[in-house]
């Protein structure tokens, strides 16, 4: 019997030769990741375990990323415990502030997320890292805090859904719609502990930003993983960034799958997902008249250079409806240096648009762009449960970054299309 | 190990931005998470609830972000247990790794009102809800080690406990 890529990977990390979809396995972890909000609760239950030194120093990497620059007394404290831990432990990977982006971002650009890890991060966006044909997976603090020790974790192999996609993408059309369009299909646990693994014809025209854009809502849809096989468009990118070995591992012909879905891209328009779930989605020809008080175009979803590129491409001679304030955050320095050489900044500040310091910030309601009752925001995020984005009474909805750009212009949601 | 309380009643895909908001994620104190606890769902929750309460939901209980805070919030607001439809994968294992115990039942919420009591048997593996009309509900008993690992109140201090014999 042939396996999945997921499951070829886990095996790979077990010593097992062959493994099943059920089966409890104890795998060793390539990396082993956590951030400002998860890793000083894993700090501290290493520390609980009797944990003096963690398994490997170029494994466990920390990243402060969501409430920095520190927005609060609280959150520099936690910032300082983290800080603090990854000196102590000479950690590799601990980026400080002027150096650090949003971690799904910058773990990939940095070449420290690779084809065939295995990888755990206490952040349920870990699964970002499956568009580089990695098994990546978010876990809680404690799960993290016993891989630091121990440098394996526990996994239940899971069942894969195979998508299979086929045709070519609409203008304006990108992985964020792809994505949003599935997740509206099979909801918010559609694809409970499973994997997805995403193939099909479709996939050889998407970019890495696409793909890792895809990889990164797998966990809207309840996924345990979102995973694409590499191929060249995979290698150009990892080459150049990876500093030690990998190894590309495809699913077999007679692998077995759960559920296979067929989508034809081609009768995918841009789609918004509404309030307040990454599942309740509309096309844009669909949305009607809905106001807006604000856009952010940014986070581990959508804030790579060439999501940038796609707002300024719309915002280019615009500028944002007086009513509505557009928040910008590159995802990382690399972003945000590429974006101000390709002259991106002129475009955004043109267009009105406060420019961000890479941050999680505003995605999960931390700081730079809290909403108040009864505002509505269009936003390249992840997540539109209620009170994401600031109080319980205000509204986000999901796009891609030429939405949010147009809708930034017009002052309600609206495609580029509508824009004269 | 047998739990009985009042059910507070949730629905589907309860996330655990509306289980303890981002919001106060620059604290990992339990006491000051147990203070905002489902705050965004119901907004006097956390005045309430009391010791030893239940809390009954939907499908997809704690979907979205991979916080451990939201067990931990959960925990340190008094609830005894959680007994959903189903719950998110993320928060399965981190509720049993906080020492939080959690009961999948297809069937209890659509037969409990909100204020009533339950009564959760993770031994045998049985609800009895108030009222001697109702036949009991079977769930899946939770194992002897996850007994001991919630007892101690963690995967960590359990780990820390049976390290030292």
């Amino acid at each position: 019997m042939g396996m999945t890529i997921t499951e070829k990977i886990l095996c790979r990390h077990t010593g097992l030769d062959e493994l099943h979809p059920g089966m409890l396995i104890n795998a060793k972890v390539d990396i082993a990741l956590g951030n400002d909000v998860t890793a000083p609760l894993a700090i501290e239950e290493f520390r609980k375990a009797g944990g003096k030194k963690v398994f490997d120093e170029d494994k466990v990497v920390l990243i402060p990323d969501h409430f920095t620059p520190n927005k609060d007394i609280n959150s520099a404290a936690q910032c300082k415990i983290m800080r603090d831990f990854a000196r102590e432990q000479e950690i590799t990977h601990y980026y400080e502030v002027g150096e650090v982006g949003v971690e799904h971002a910058l773990l990939p650009e940095k070449g420290i997320v690779l084809p065939g890890d295995l990888v755990i991060g206490a952040d349920s966006h870990t699964c970002t890292y499956g568009a580089l044909g990695a098994f990546a997976t978010g876990v809680g603090s404690t799960d993290l805090a016993a891989a630091m020790l121990t440098g394996e974790a526990w996994f239940k192999v899971p069942e894969t859904i195979k998508f299979v996609l086929s045709g070519s993408l609409n203008p304006w059309v990108s992985g964020k719609d792809l994505i949003l369009y599935i997740i509206g299909q099979i909801g918010v646990d559609g694809a409970l502990y499973r994997a997805m693994e995403f193939t099909g014809e479709t996939v050889a025209s998407l970019t890495m930003a696409d793909r890792f854009t895809i990889a990164n809502m797998a966990i809207e849809a309840g996924g345990k993983n979102g995973i694409f096989a590499p191929d060249d468009i995979t290698e150009a990118y990892v080459q150049p960034r990876a500093k030690r070995p990998y190894t590309v591992y495809a699913s077999d012909a007679d692998a077995s799958y759960a559920q296979v879905m067929e989508i034809d891209v081609g009768r995918i328009e841009p789609q918004v997902a509404f309030p307040h779930l990454p599942s309740n989605t509309r096309g844009i020809s669909e949305v009607g008249h809905v106001p807006i008080d604000q856009v952010v175009i940014g986070s581990c979803t959508n804030g790579r250079i060439e999501d940038l590129r796609t707002a300024a491409a719309v915002l280019k001679g615009r500028r944002a409806d007086p009513r509505v304030r557009l928040i910008v955050i590159p995802a990382t320095q690399e972003v945000y240096r590429a974006a101000m050489k390709e002259g991106l900044f002129d475009i955004f500040l043109d267009a009105h648009a406060a420019v961000s310091t890479p941050t999680c910030g505003p995605c999960l309601g931390g700081h730079m762009g809290i909403l108040a009752a009864g505002e509505r925001a269009v936003a390249t995020t992840n997540r539109n449960f209620v009170g994401r984005m600031g109080h319980p009474r205000s509204e986000v909805y999901l796009s891609n970054p030429a939405v949010a750009a147009a809708s930034a212009v017009l002052g309600r949601i609206a495609g580029p299309d509508e824009l004269t | 190990m047998k739990f009985q309380g009042k059910v507070w009643k949730f629905g589907d895909n309860i996330d655990t931005d509306a289980i303890i908001p981002a919001r106060y994620l620059n604290t990992f104190d339990p006491q000051a998470l147990a203070a905002h606890c489902m705050e965004d769902a119901d907004p006097d929750f956390p005045r309430k609830v009391r010791p030893g309460d239940i809390i009954v939901a939907g499908e997809n209980f704690g979907c979205g972000s991979s916080r451990e805070h939201a067990p931990i919030a959960i925990k340190a607001a008094g609830i005894s247990c959680v007994i959903a439809k189903s719950f998110a994968r993320i928060f399965y294992r981190n509720a049993f790794n906080m020492g939080l115990p959690i009961f999948e039942s297809p069937e209890l919420y659509d037969r409990i009102a909100e204020g009533r009591s339950v009564t959760v048997d993770g031994d045998s593996g049985v609800i009895l809800m108030e009222g001697a009309e109702a036949s009991p509900l079977s769930i899946e008993p939770i194992p002897p080690f996850m007994q001991e690992l919630i007892a101690d109140g963690g995967l960590m201090q359990h780990l820390a406990r049976k390290s030292r014999g």
